[in-house]
């Protein structure tokens, strides 16, 4: 027992922190690595409907999302939008943005292509009936209805 | 000039944590490791020509979901038919039976009635061989102009969960796990066992606004 407070005046001994920058750096590159920058800011409003039976999509470079929700800003209205890639678009010009993304895209990798629609829950069906058929025009026929998963 | 082996000065490092800290709280705040995830589906590619449209399925095959603008769900074919009016009543709470179960009861057919799709026998390989399915079981949602994405995200989950349900089942039966824990080639037959055939139709204007 008589072993602690034996000693009474020992100096505190430094504590080593050099491997401290490797530790960080180790978490650094981790972190660079699977970061994606989010290309896109939104525009639009959109609360995802949930759902309890959701798949993960699992490759990030092989997914195209079309975002439907109205506007975030106040002064252009509460009626329904889509956003391509930054900016409104019409449903007629979907088959152009499928056809540039696929474009863009490895030709190994064009039929995996997945279409995420991401849709806020108040959104009319018609108007995702028409993003439907615009779709199967344009051969993108894997999609995803985005859903956030919980309780449902 | 008197050579002098002057030793070089060590290099002060201990700003390098800081500046690495720095990186770090940057990639951190900019990255986002939400995955995307929702409920996939396939579309049927565009028709080729005007006239062939339309697929000829028999009555007793078909189970039709239909979504109107009122956002209640009628599930029909010709076994009868279910009303829901509320999400909480397409989960089965009340006195109503669940949509999944209706699905189940559908797409299974085990009491092999003639008001359900009919029962082919079919092979699916080694452990499970040769049984009866309902091979031609068609599963048509249709939803009206101005129903609610939510309520036809909720119909669509209900319809997949029977699925899930039915192939864990199939994995509990056959291959005594739990169907994560299959390996893909098993969840594949699994899979070709009960195929997911979700039809969407285009939509109709059963009246509302």
């Amino acid at each position: 027992m008589g072993k602690f407070n034996k000693g009474a005046k020992k100096e505190m001994p430094a504590l080593n922190s050099s491997s401290m920058p490797d530790i960080v750096f180790a978490i650094l590159f981790f972190f660079m690595v699977t970061t994606t920058m989010r290309s896109e800011t939104l525009m639009v409003r959109m609360k995802l409907p949930t759902a309890s039976e959701v798949q993960k999509l699992e490759k990030k470079s092989l997914v195209t999302y079309i975002n439907i929700g109205p506007p975030m800003e106040v002064r252009l209205g509460t009626g329904t939008q889509m956003q391509l890639n930054d900016r409104f678009a019409q449903v007629s010009e979907i088959q152009d943005y499928i056809a540039q993304e696929k474009a863009s895209m490895n030709e190994a990798d064009q039929p995996l292509m997945t279409v995420s629609i991401k849709a806020d829950e108040d959104t009319r069906m018609q108007y995702i009936t028409d993003v439907k058929q615009a779709l199967r025009q344009a051969y993108a026929l894997k999609i995803s209805y985005s859903a956030r998963q919980g309780q449902n | 000039m008197a050579k002098t082996s002057r030793k070089v000065p060590a290099l002060n490092a201990s700003s390098m944590a800081d500046i690495s800290f720095l990186l770090l709280t940057f990639f951190l705040l900019v990255s986002n490791m939400d995955v995307d995830s929702g409920l996939a589906r396939r579309l049927p590619p565009p028709p080729q020509t005007e006239e062939q449209t339309s697929v000829d399925v028999q009555r007793r095959n078909l189970l039709v979901v239909l979504v109107n603008a009122g956002n209640e769900t009628m599930v029909q074919n010709q076994h009868g038919s279910e009303w829901y009016a509320t999400a909480e009543e397409l989960r089965g709470s009340g006195s109503k039976v669940a949509l999944k179960d209706k699905v189940k009861e559908f797409v299974l057919n085990t009491s092999n009635s003639a008001d359900l799709p009919e029962l082919t026998e079919e092979d699916f390989g080694a452990p499970i061989g040769i049984v009866p399915v309902t091979a031609q079981h068609v599963i048509s949602i249709q939803n009206d102009a101005t129903t609610s994405y939510k309520t036809y995200i909720a119909v669509q989950n209900e319809v997949v969960r029977a699925y899930n349900e039915l192939r864990e089942e199939g994995a509990r039966k056959y291959f005594n796990t739990s169907y994560e824990e299959l390996t893909k080639e098993q969840q594949d037959q699994i899979n070709e066992l009960y195929p997911q055939r979700i039809s969407e139709a285009e939509p109709k204007n059963y009246g509302g606004q």
